[in-house]
């Protein structure tokens, strides 16, 4: 039986090498499956734009301007994307396709009606209003940010040239 | 009166008596391995309530009075009640023992919050303080997939380390006499954090925890590994069992194959998608109170080591860049 002395020493020993516990861990922690995954994702992602094309082709068919193609298939995508998340699909196709599936429209669209059905139960306001961007949030914020800054080194290109 | 043993373990007089367990769980669970030993398996997630939080509750509330019938106690023999849950305020206990009109000590000791209340109850019983006592623990797959991860409708990946929060329940009564196992013997844990930082691999967070406390206890007993029937660990799951075998063995202590984890006695985790198995206060309560309980019952285990383990985080925390707190209770349990 150790004394409460030589705990203390071993309890020491333990703390020094906490790092060497995060190596162990990181060497045996099973990996994601990459292969599968980029597969999947160019599989599942492949489809929805595959899809939005399709959609595209159709609305050029019946005559529409280039404008009214681009805005409408967008606005049905993103109708199919909620729809998917409405009727508890999306998050299937979303667990299959990985990046594939929430990098498109219909996933920024699955980003926002989820919490948005999740959080009902607090509210209009502080469930449903509150929560709403959760996810979205900050993809609109940087995705703001970058374009204010794109588009000032455009501006400041166009001066200089 | 119970004496120290050690400078971590206790060793009780009394030694209180599990006269009943009951476990209601979830669908998911409800088709797992264990399945006939649960209680009830409710199919609808929302047991016929409004939310998430609130069917939670109901679970919990169910649990505890199907372990009080199977114990032939009534409330009134009920001295008080000790429970919790993942919950933010632990308002699953809270909520549910609302208007029992008994008392009610809450606990928060994430996923091991079942073998903290069988310590405390046990210690309790034994000062005499109380006769009878509810020890029980409860988690919802869905009111802890919002509070800790995404809602349910987002499409995500999980990460082969990810562990599943078990939907259900667990309690045990707890008597001063009574037929049944008996608590013998606990040893409270030390939060040991080994600076996992990985909110999806909390197998490898709780481990070290788990390691110390079985450490502990086998060193302040003198006893070792032949000597128990089974050395029950939480919700490791399998990464985290892995990672429990290697710290183990570089002390010159090996499991055999007297270790088992309620994470993986739950599931199938190959059939049934669920990563490196349950995890969750519900998962360690509903297995003890079922099928180990009836394990006991049969006479196919004598002797118990339960170390329901727990990851202290907060998604707050985790997000500031702090690392994982782990901590595992061990309380021996005998026939």
């Amino acid at each position: 039986m150790l004394s409460i002395r030589q705990r203390g020493v071993e309890a020491l020993k333990r703390q020094l090498s906490k790092h060497e516990y995060q190596k162990l861990v990181d060497e045996k922690a099973p990996g994601s499956h990459y292969v599968r995954n980029i597969i999947a994702a160019f599989i599942t992602g492949g489809a929805i734009c595959s899809v939005g094309q399709i959609i595209m082709m159709v609305l050029k068919n019946f005559g529409a301007d280039k404008e009214t193609t681009a805005s409408a298939t967008s606005i049905i995508m993103v109708f199919i994307g909620a729809f998917l998340t409405g009727i508890n699909i999306y998050d299937e196709i979303g667990k299959f396709g990985g990046a594939g599936a929430s990098v498109p429209i219909t996933g920024f669209s699955n980003s926002i009606v989820s919490p948005a059905m999740e959080f009902k139960k607090e509210g209009h306001v502080m469930g449903v209003g509150a929560k709403m961007f959760l996810i979205a949030g900050p993809v609109l914020v940087y995705g703001i940010f970058a374009s204010v800054v794109a588009g000032l080194f455009y501006f400041i290109w166009k001066q200089v040239m | 009166m119970a004496k120290r043993l050690g400078s971590q373990t206790i060793v009780l007089d009394k030694q209180p008596v599990i006269l009943s367990g009951a476990g209601i769980v979830g669908k998911k669970e409800g088709d797992g391995p264990l399945a006939r030993y649960f209680d009830d398996v409710v199919d609808d997630e929302y047991v016929g309530e409004k939310t998430f939080e609130a069917a939670e509750s109901r679970i919990l509330r169910d649990t505890y009075i199907k372990a009080l019938e199977k114990s032939g106690k009534s409330a009134k023999d009920i001295n008080i009640i000790l429970s919790g849950d993942l919950l933010n305020q632990c308002t699953a206990a809270s909520y549910a023992f609302r208007d029992v009109d008994i008392p009610y000590l809450g606990l928060f000791g994430a996923c091991s919050t079942m073998s903290e209340s069988l310590a405390i109850a046990a210690m309790l019983i034994d000062s005499g303080s109380v006769d009878y006592a509810v020890c029980a623990a409860s988690s919802h797959f869905c009111s802890a997939e919002r509070q800790f991860r995404y809602p349910l409708e987002f499409g995500s990946q999980r990460t082969p380390t990810a562990q599943w929060t078990v939907t259900g329940a667990g309690a045990v009564i707890l008597g001063k006499e009574g037929q049944g196992p008996r608590i013998t013997c606990i040893t409270p844990g030390k939060i040991i954090d080994e600076g996992i930082k990985d909110a999806n691999n909390m197998g490898a967070a709780m481990a070290p925890a788990a390691f110390d406390t079985i450490r502990s206890h086998l060193i302040d007993t003198g006893r070792n590994v032949d000597d128990f029937d089974m050395i029950l660990t939480g919700d490791l799951g399998k990464f985290g069992s892995t990672m429990l075998r290697d710290l183990l063995k570089r002390n010159n202590i090996d499991l055999k194959d007297k270790h088992k984890d309620c994470g993986l006695l739950i599931f199938d985790i190959e059939k049934q998608g669920v990563d490196c198995g349950g995890s969750g206060c519900g998962c360690s309560a509903v297995v003890l109170s079922t099928y180990i309980l009836n394990l006991f019952m049969q006479g196919t285990i004598k002797r118990l080591l339960f170390v329901a383990t727990g990851a202290l985080l907060s998604p707050t925390r985790i997000q500031q860049g702090e690392t994982i707190p782990g901590i595992a209770h061990a309380v021996l349990i005998e026939a």
